[in-house]
């Protein structure tokens, strides 16, 4: 027991020497703190872009909202479904029925939907967007209640009229509310601006779907049916009931399943890249380390080899050059990982979407976990950067080291 | 070479120290090599569109098809050479999240394509099977290394837009052929099939097009004979917007926007603070051997000796290091982008190539000039003295 806190009370000196000694290794130390800084902010930084970009997904995804597309398609944009399946589907079990606009007080909770994409031009380039263009029944605001006007007023089924998402109107010109755009064969009147607690549909247009059929040549055909659930549970006997029904060619998803798909190439590029970036970067990082913690044994190699003379022993010389080496890193990583929450957090953007093939607008998203994997990555590197210089200075033989100048 | 000795014991007097220094300028540069592809994929082939290519498309959304009629109206507009036309197919290969992920696939006419894009190198004996089976399908050299795929074998697409006209959303292509490009640049993704099979084949949208590809016989007039064009069509049900190849490559890059900029904005602040790390440790190894400098010089080295010796160690280390690392990020780069197939362009540019030695000879000078310069200034008594 006393040899243990022998060998504490021994690591604690050697390391509060090492720590407070930091100072005379000033340039190096800092050019540690910064390399790591960097790569933690960094690697946050590329992450809280996807992060970001799935929040946006999964908050469109509601696990009661089940997403009716044609067998075979994978996105809203290829599906096609003619208007003849769409009562067969708003009047299968499982669907949750209420009070709709225009539909009486006992109407499925259901949403035939158009999904067309129009050209207008973004703010920051002035070039043409693919902009979402989204047609829907009545019973789309019942199932998706998150949707809250903030300005204006709601479109009139019948009329040539949109509403415009909050994160649309910011990101694109010419979708303040009053103005007017031409799209396909028709005029259309932006009376309204909604949120959506940042889910997907800010990006988008609304407009009534029975009007954007004959506008883009639609026919009386819909791409999506959207239907609100009695209850997650219901999905089943839902899917069931469609899927077995000879008159119906159709496939049935989970929306929050829908939408955790719909990312996936973009995902996958930030992943791939993020993950070339940090790789790279810790590398080169763990290089930048190992130089200072050399540099710091080197230039303490007089003082080691005295406490080695007076006993101390390997162990805790070991113990005092990573806990040097962890400090610097866990100090960098602790800039680097709130430099990118400072720097990056909400910061709103909007980019193309390959898999509807439309803008989305996002923003970054620094989360505590993200910080923390950030700060996980700088402990890994200051111990990775100061293991082998550790492992030199408690071999250093103590006469040789004592003569050096 | 009489002083290789002296440079060579330099380098390795602290071993370590040379290692790491020489490890983080490759990582360094093979970073490099990836920010010059990943800049040139967001770019999604701005810099390789043919200027005499204008694209027509629907005006309101690139999504909504065109009338196949369109092309002999606009075959007959001043100014233009020749037209094709290019469709979205959307086929899923395999499963939905393999499967054609980044690759382009679309019905086209045989001749008129490969007339329109010379670059795509297609052997002539595989342009005549091409032409003589309905069924059949050519393919880029990347996708076909991508899925190992052969001429001769049979390819099952499962569609996702169009069925064909039993109800089947299978549909199956011979594969006769695989085309190579002809600049790095050249998207080798693409799947390639033939127009009149398709539109025969399939249950609904007959007659129509994705959009137009056109040749105009002067660069110069491609402003003018996209008007003309668009003119043509003015008040139809579809009025079309024709723009240059590179004006649909650019505004695809803007679509991306900032996510595309701020990726290579990181990957070049990463790249420079490396280089300043790296000549950081390079000058301060200079520094701490001044006074054997001074012995140089009271041994009768003159300064501008000193100061090639200085800047040859610091040179050498960066033409090592940033060669090994250009060399292992083309190696790299060359092997397919981090992201499995979501770009389809990616490589290392031969401009950035050339950017990259000047930016390893940068380095070496930069890193070994300011202790070079102070240590061919140095007095001998101050030198020596330092020690």
């Amino acid at each position: 027991m006393a040899s243990v806190s022998n060998w504490f009370s021994q690591v604690s000196a050697v390391t509060t020497t090492a720590v407070r000694t930091i100072p005379q290794r000033r340039g190096s130390s800092l050019a540690t703190i910064a390399g790591i800084a960097g790569v933690v902010a960094v690697f946050v930084a590329v992450l809280s872009i996807g992060e970001g970009f799935r929040k946006t997904l999964r908050a469109a995804g509601s696990p009661d909202n089940a997403m009716v597309l044609r067998a075979g398609s994978d996105s809203e944009m290829m599906s096609v479904m003619l208007g003849d399946s769409i009562e067969i589907i708003a009047q299968a079990p499982g669907v949750a029925r209420g009070a709709v606009e225009t539909q009486g007080p006992d109407a499925p909770f259901s949403s035939a939907e158009l999904f067309v994409i129009v050209d207008q031009p973004k703010r920051t380039t002035g070039g043409a967007a693919n902009v979402p263009l989204r047609g829907v029944s009545p019973g789309a605001f019942a199932t998706r209640p998150e949707l809250k006007m903030i300005a204006g007023r709601k479109f009139e089924f019948g009329k040539s009229e949109v509403i415009v998402g909050e994160g649309a109107r910011k990101q694109f010109s010419g979708l303040e509310l009053g103005t007017t755009q031409k799209w396909g064969v028709n005029e259309w009147t932006v009376v309204g601006i909604f949120s959506a607690g940042g889910a997907l549909w800010e990006s988008e247009i609304w407009t009534d779907a029975r009007v954007l059929q004959p506008a883009f040549q639609r026919g009386n055909s819909f791409q999506t049916v959207i239907a609100k659930l009695e209850s997650p549970a219901a999905f089943d006997t839902f899917n069931d009931a469609l899927t077995t029904d000879p008159r119906l060619d159709v496939q049935v998803m989970r929306e929050s399943d829908y939408f955790a798909n719909q990312g996936r190439t973009l995902n996958g590029i930030i992943r791939g890249l993020g993950l070339v970036i940090s790789v790279l970067m810790g590398i080169g990082a763990i290089f930048g380390a190992l130089n200072t913690m050399y540099n710091a044994v080197a230039s303490r190699t007089r003082e080691i080899a005295t406490l080695r003379a007076l006993g101390f022993g390997a162990g805790a010389v070991v113990v005092s050059v990573l806990a040097e080496a962890v400090l610097l890193a866990l100090v960098g990583g602790a800039i680097g990982a709130v430099g990118a929450w400072i720097f990056f957090d909400g910061f709103r953007t909007s980019t193309l979407n390959w898999d509807s093939f439309s803008q989305v607008t996002f923003a970054f998203d620094v989360t505590a976990p993200l910080m923390i994997q950030g700060a996980v990555l700088a402990l890994a590197l200051g111990l990775v950067g100061g293991l082998l210089p550790a492992i030199r200075a408690a071999r250093l033989p103590v006469t040789a080291a004592l003569r050096e100048a | 070479m009489k002083y290789w000795p002296i440079l060579w014991g330099n380098l390795k007097r602290r071993k370590a120290r040379t290692f790491f220094t020489l490890l983080s300028i490759v990582v360094a540069f093979i970073l490099f090599a990836y920010l010059a592809a990943v800049k040139v994929a967001f770019r999604a082939g701005v810099d390789v569109a043919g200027a005499d290519r204008l694209f027509t498309t629907q005006k309101t959304a690139i999504i909504l098809p065109l009338p196949k009629r369109y092309q002999e109206e606009i075959a007959r507009v001043p100014g233009v050479a020749a037209v094709t036309h290019m469709s979205w197919f959307g086929g899923i290969y395999q499963n939905p999240n393999k499967g054609f992920q980044g690759v382009m696939q679309s019905p086209v006419d045989p001749e008129d394509y490969l007339a329109m894009y010379p670059e795509l190198l297609l052997p002539a004996e595989q342009k005549a099977a091409w032409l003589a089976d309905r069924e059949a399908a050519i393919v880029g050299r990347k996708t076909a290394d991508r899925y190992g795929w052969q001429v001769g074998d049979r390819i099952p697409v499962q569609a996702s837009i169009y069925r064909k006209k039993d109800g089947s959303a299978l549909w199956e292509f011979n594969l006769v052929g695989i085309y190579d490009g002809a600049e790095k640049g050249t998207d080798t993704t693409q799947f390639l099939f033939r127009y009149d099979y398709f539109d025969e084949a399939r249950q609904y949208g007959r007659g129509i097009v994705g959009w137009y590809v056109v040749r105009i016989d002067d660069p110069s007039q491609a402003a003018e004979v996209g008007k003309r064009i668009d003119t043509l069509f003015e008040n139809s049900s579809n009025e079309t917007k024709t723009v240059t190849e590179k004006a649909l490559a650019q505004s695809f890059a803007d679509q991306i926007g900032d996510i595309g900029a701020i990726i290579t904005w990181v990957l070049a602040a990463v790249f420079f603070t490396m280089l300043l790390v790296a000549g950081n440790t390079m000058a301060q190894s200079v520094r701490e051997r001044t006074n054997e400098l001074g012995v140089l010089k009271s041994l009768g080295f003159p300064d501008r000796g000193v100061l090639g010796l200085v800047l040859a160690e610091s040179c050498l280390l960066a033409i090592l290091g940033g060669g090994l690392g250009l060399v292992l990020g083309a190696l790299a780069t060359g092997a397919g982008d981090p992201t499995g197939g979501f770009l389809p362009i990616f490589y290392f540019p031969t401009n950035d190539v050339i950017l990259g030695i000047v930016f390893v000879l940068l380095l070496g000078f930069v890193a070994g000039t300011l202790p070079a310069v102070s240590a061919m200034r140095l007095k001998i008594v101050d030198a020596l003295r330092r020690g």
